[in-house]
């Protein structure tokens, strides 16, 4: 498409953004990338104007997680740049697909420690899966058009792209380069999506003679797209599923099959599916350390098939039987083809109702449990979740921080569609749920939108609240207020002798009413049972102004089951009322 | 960056031929991942190749294999390379250039040049109490040489660190190459 129209950098960019079908952007003008904001004001893209550039990153990926479709960030240089290197880090360790773009000071002043200038492509290298500083006008399509195919396709994740003011100021000849004209210009990135078919059609022999298999299922089918296809798969084989942290509503909680969430805080039943196993079909799940335990230990007598779009995940943790690079629903397709095949051809599947009865033994005597509170004592957190969970709509997304909240959250919740869980599971990032919620609820504007936030994540990124009034972004927060940073009080506990050291927050401040309404939201306390209900109901009617509701919850509640870090998962320790029972765990 | 000599009879040495799109900064991106996953590199030697629009990287590392696999497909996840092949020593050409200052009084120039030229190197520069002499040749050559030169006082030394292309196959004429499969995602 070769014109003769010419424009501005700053121009060609918004267009190809637009050209790129982006509906929607979250971003902070300043300095370097001014000259972006101005066509910005015809554009049809909206834009969201943030708090803190950390919080555009996490509403880019809060659209991205729920959405599908790559979340866009647009903040100036120096910085604003390094504002956006947690949440470029956060979508890179779960492969979220993003798109960043930076100012940066102009070309002549690079290398001069200028006014707001850092080296953003250096910083960002090894936390993007691709970043490129773009020198000339001429040159910003294509690399806008690299972005999100880079982005989008493989296995996802951010693209950054650095635009220097004068690139940005001077005229260019518009060219919107061919599809043909983008994969030419990346001869070294061509990403396997068709699994083998010999290596399918091993790993389907395999699936029929395993008496005790496992589907172990991780955020990659999410990606993928590939949930009807795993549903498919489980219930043609009858084989247990568990979801990873990152893959909860991959397979319906509510569905006989699955187990639940394996690894340090998953149910006894998915620890110990996975630990007895004779095959583990890995699903684009990557043998995070959060769920194997001690890797020598973990699933000693499975096989292993691997299925997974990014060939460096095969054998990085544990070496594999059948390594399958593909995407996971083409390949999920395919076995389910080579299965009917071979079952057509007279093959049996060997007899999985002995591994079955067993893994619904584990089901019915280790279910997710706590103690309800005694009348009168504090809130328990897991209460307020399961009355949050069983008064909210259908299809509510939950997005959450990072902590024992977001343990209970994946633990406690039933999520029964793909694409209603949002958190950060990899990097870990705390504050990650409010601009993530805020994020979602621009993507997803038809659903209930719940953070679930600990009282020490809501302080790291609260000031978003206020993105959300003024955009008028109606997002509703539970903060599971304890006065503590949960997790870490639970560690200093059970492994630094109850020697708490810097994890207590103040019972009095802030005041999380007070500091809700005045950012224009709903404010509301709940101190006893009894209220919970209610609030709940009432931040549920509530649909013209975000919500915050604080719930103030015992300090002293721990997240169980646990394997302490680096221990393996035969190790588990159970809710504490279920110890007893340990030994049917076999 | 040269910890130890490599060039000797280790079991773990590869030596990578990495064909990259010749764009800035692909040489630090190749080398910030060897410093993020934790590789040690023993030399590394970059250059355009004879299409100007890629560079090929010759690094040396010593890994083991199952290492090696993981780090050859990390650096494929790069969006700027485009191939990776594993140099057997056996099957490739090697070539590696040196330039020493080395101690010479007037009664030892001689003995200096002899093995200048038994070696097939060049005398750069000659002042009164020392040489300065270059050699290209085999890493084993090079070390070889260095050896001899150790004698009378090696001032300084420099070397490239090694540049390799595959054999060829005198008979079929396909180079010896071993193709590393599957592609970054």
């Amino acid at each position: 498409m070769k014109s003769n129209q010419q424009l501005t950098g700053a121009e060609a960019l918004i267009k190809g953004l637009e050209l790129e079908k982006v509906e929607v952007m979250f971003g902070l003008p300043g300095g370097c990338i001014l000259p972006a904001y101005d066509p910005l004001i015809k554009s049809t893209i909206r834009h969201i104007l943030v708090r803190h550039e950390q919080g555009a990153g996490h509403m880019a990926e809060g659209y991205a997680h729920v959405t599908g479709r790559p979340g866009v960030a647009m903040v100036t240089s120096g910085p604003a740049a390094t504002n956006l290197v947690t949440p470029l880090c956060d979508a890179y360790m779960d492969s979220i697909p993003m798109v960043a773009i930076t100012g940066q000071v102009p070309t002549s002043a690079i290398g001069t420690d200028a006014f707001q200038e850092c080296d953003t492509v250096g910083i960002t290298r090894s936390i993007t899966k691709h970043n490129e500083l773009v020198m000339s006008a001429d040159d910003l399509p294509l690399a806008i058009r690299q972005a999100f195919h880079i982005a989008t396709t493989g296995r996802p994740g951010p693209v950054l792209i650095d635009v220097p003011k004068d690139v940005l100021q001077n005229m260019m000849t518009w060219h919107w380069p061919s599809d043909d004209e983008v994969i030419d210009s990346l001869p070294g990135y061509k990403p396997t999506t068709k699994g083998h078919p010999r290596m399918i059609k091993e790993a389907a022999k395999l699936i029929l003679e395993s008496k005790q298999p496992i589907l172990y299922v991780g955020g990659g089918v999410l990606k993928a797209r590939a949930a009807e296809a795993l549903r498919e798969l489980a219930e043609l084989m009858n084989i247990p599923v568990v979801t990873t942290l990152m893959a909860r509503g991959a397979f319906p909680d509510n569905h006989p099959l699955c187990l639940g969430m394996p690894g340090m805080h998953g149910t006894a039943t998915a620890v110990t599916a996975m630990q007895r196993a004779d095959l583990l079909i890995a699903l684009g799940s990557r043998f995070d350390d959060r769920v194997t335990g001690k890797v020598s230990t973990f699933a000693p007598d499975a096989k292993i098939i691997h299925v997974d779009i990014d060939p460096a995940e095969q054998g990085k943790v544990r070496k594999p039987d059948v390594p399958i690079v593909g995407d996971c629903r083409l390949v999920i397709e395919e076995m389910i083809v080579a299965l009917r095949d071979l079952m057509a051809g007279g093959t049996k599947q060997a007899d999985i109702s002995a591994w079955r009865s067993r893994v619904n033994g584990w089901k019915e005597n280790f279910p997710l449990a706590y103690e309800p509170s005694e009348p009168g004592a504090a809130l328990k957190p897991q209460y307020c979740l399961e009355k949050l969970r069983d008064a909210s709509p259908e299809g509510t997304i939950l997005v959450s921080g990072v902590g024992q909240h977001q343990m209970w959250s994946s633990q406690f919740w039933h999520f029964n569609e793909p694409y209603t869980w949002v958190n950060s599971g990899g990097l870990g990032t705390m504050g990650f749920s409010v601009p993530a919620a805020v994020g979602a609820k621009v993507g997803r504007p038809d659903k209930t939108v719940w953070a679930i936030d600990g009282d020490g994540c809501f302080q790291m990124t609260a000031q978003e609240l206020i993105t959300a009034s003024v955009e008028q972004i109606p997002i509703k927060v539970g903060i599971l207020n304890n006065s503590n940073l949960g997790m870490v009080r639970q560690w200093q506990e059970m492994f630094y002798d109850n020697r708490y050291s810097q994890v207590h927050f103040s019972e009095s401040v802030p005041d999380y009413v007070k500091m809700a309404e005045s950012m224009g939201c709903v404010g509301i306390r709940v101190e006893a049972q009894e209220e919970v209900e209610s609030a709940i109901d009432k931040a549920n009617s509530i649909n013209d102004r975000p919500v915050v509701v604080e719930f103030r919850v015992a300090p002293t509640e721990q997240v169980f089951p646990m394997v302490a870090a680096g221990r393996s998962n035969d190790e588990i320790m159970l809710q504490p009322s279920q110890e007893k029972r340990r030994e049917l765990l076999r | 960056m040269t910890t130890s000599n490599p060039f000797g009879s280790e079991p773990n040495h590869h030596v990578l031929s990495v064909l990259v799109q010749n764009r800035p900064g692909v040489l630090a991106r190749v080398a910030s991942l060897f410093a993020r996953r934790g590789y040690n590199i023993f030399s590394l030697a970059v250059a355009p190749t004879e299409q100007e629009d890629y560079s090929r990287i010759t690094i040396v590392v010593d890994l083991e294999s199952a290492t090696l696999e993981q780090m050859v497909k990390q650096l494929f996840k790069l969006v700027d390379v485009v191939r990776i092949s594993e140099l057997d020593p056996r099957n490739s050409v090697e070539r590696e250039l040196m330039v020493a200052t080395v101690r010479a009084t007037a009664e030892q120039r001689g003995q200096i040049v002899e093995l200048v030229n038994i070696f097939e190197g060049k005398i750069l520069g000659v002042g009164p109490e020392a040489l300065s002499v270059s050699l290209d040749g085999s890493p084993e050559k090079l070390n070889d040489f260095s050896e001899l030169l150790k004698q009378y006082g090696i001032i300084e030394s420099q070397r490239t660190g090694r540049v390799a292309l595959p054999k060829l196959d005198r008979t079929a004429r396909v180079r010896a190459v071993k193709e590393t499969k599957g592609k970054a995602s």
